[in-house]
């Protein structure tokens, strides 16, 4: 049997929805928060090198890269901002984050 | 069963599995390990797909700085980790609907249209095809070296960015450490560092002021 775009476009599928189910499950801890971020930034790079492939167009790549660099970045403020929040406040708990009433 | 599609079926398999170890696991240095193993997966279905340098760098960009970045936060920061899980079971049927709802919808395209590329493949060419005899590698460097130039320039300095607000934001001066000042040392001239004192023969020396010459 053949791998079609669609096996592909399966699995970005799961791991996208893995990601936000993992948000909702884990609604108290921000480190596997971002990690469910990035495991759906991870599922959008799959379906970008996927249809790169399949229509031999590599601007999918360029792309797939650019998203890599901007969640590299993401991670690395989002976690400096942890650990400046637990310093401040010896707790990373989401329900803790109301200073601003928001 | 083609060794592509055997390979393919391994690496998707792994790749969701670990996946949903990375939400489930009771220990996030756990969660950290499942994802570092679930990025090795995508970058597997990422050298079926013919695309060996985002594999490459999928694997140095990921696992070796952002998931070791992970590992390094999940255990410096002294956390209670099993507090954070409560409500895990609590949260869980609200993720399972919200996911669901994602899931189907994703299925309905796949029912309505399926993934025929036969109108998408007249979208195409907004780069010229990829010749034959062309690494990945150096056809990916082609373009983003000419046409994409300024897009790779702005990705460097959102990296550049980044990094000057992590060291902005965790940077932090202590009171009470003794530190070199170049200022001070420079500033120096022998008429501030040294005192020169008369001494009368038979008589002691009495330090004139404390720490002048500190």
């Amino acid at each position: 049997m053949d791998i079609g775009i669609g096996h592909y476009l399966t699995v970005a599928a799961c791991l996208f929805t893995l990601g936000i189910f993992g948000i909702f499950l884990n609604r108290k801890n921000v480190i596997v928060i971002l990690m469910s971020v990035e495991l759906m930034l991870l599922a959008v790079n799959v379906n970008l090198v996927a249809f790169s492939h399949f229509l031999g167009d590599l601007v999918g790549q360029v792309f797939a890269l650019f998203v890599l660099t901007v969640a590299a970045a993401e991670s690395a403020i989002g976690l400096a901002i942890i650990v400046v929040y637990f310093r401040n406040r010896g707790s990373i708990a989401v329900e803790d984050i109301n200073m601003m009433k928001g | 069963m083609t060794l592509i599609a055997f390979f393919f079926y391994v690496f998707a398999v792994l790749c969701i599995a670990s996946a949903a170890m990375v939400i489930i696991a009771r220990n996030p240095v756990h969660a950290v390990l499942f994802l570092i193993l679930a990025f090795f997966n995508a970058a597997g279905l990422f050298v079926l797909l013919g695309a060996e340098f985002l594999a490459m760098l999928l694997v140095i960009v990921y696992v070796g700085a952002v998931a070791v970045l992970f590992l390094f936060v999940v255990m410096m920061l002294d956390v209670d980790f099993a507090e954070l899980k409560a409500g895990f079971i609590k949260n869980a049927p609200v993720g399972a609907v919200v996911g669901g709802i994602v899931l189907v919808e994703l299925a309905l395209l796949f029912i309505v249209h399926g993934f025929d590329l036969g109108t998408a493949g007249k979208l195409q060419a907004a780069t010229p095809p990829i010749e034959s005899g062309i690494a990945n590698t150096e056809a990916l460097g082609r373009l983003i070296y000419t046409k994409y130039v300024y897009f790779f320039q702005a990705s460097g300095l959102i990296l550049l960015v980044a990094m000057i607000g992590a060291i902005v934001l965790t940077l932090r001066h202590k009171e009470g450490v003794k530190r070199q000042s170049i200022a001070a040392q420079v500033a120096r001239n022998p008429a501030t560092a040294v005192e020169v004192v008369k001494v009368p023969s038979g008589s002691a020396i009495v330090p004139s002021s404390q720490g002048q010459n500190s």
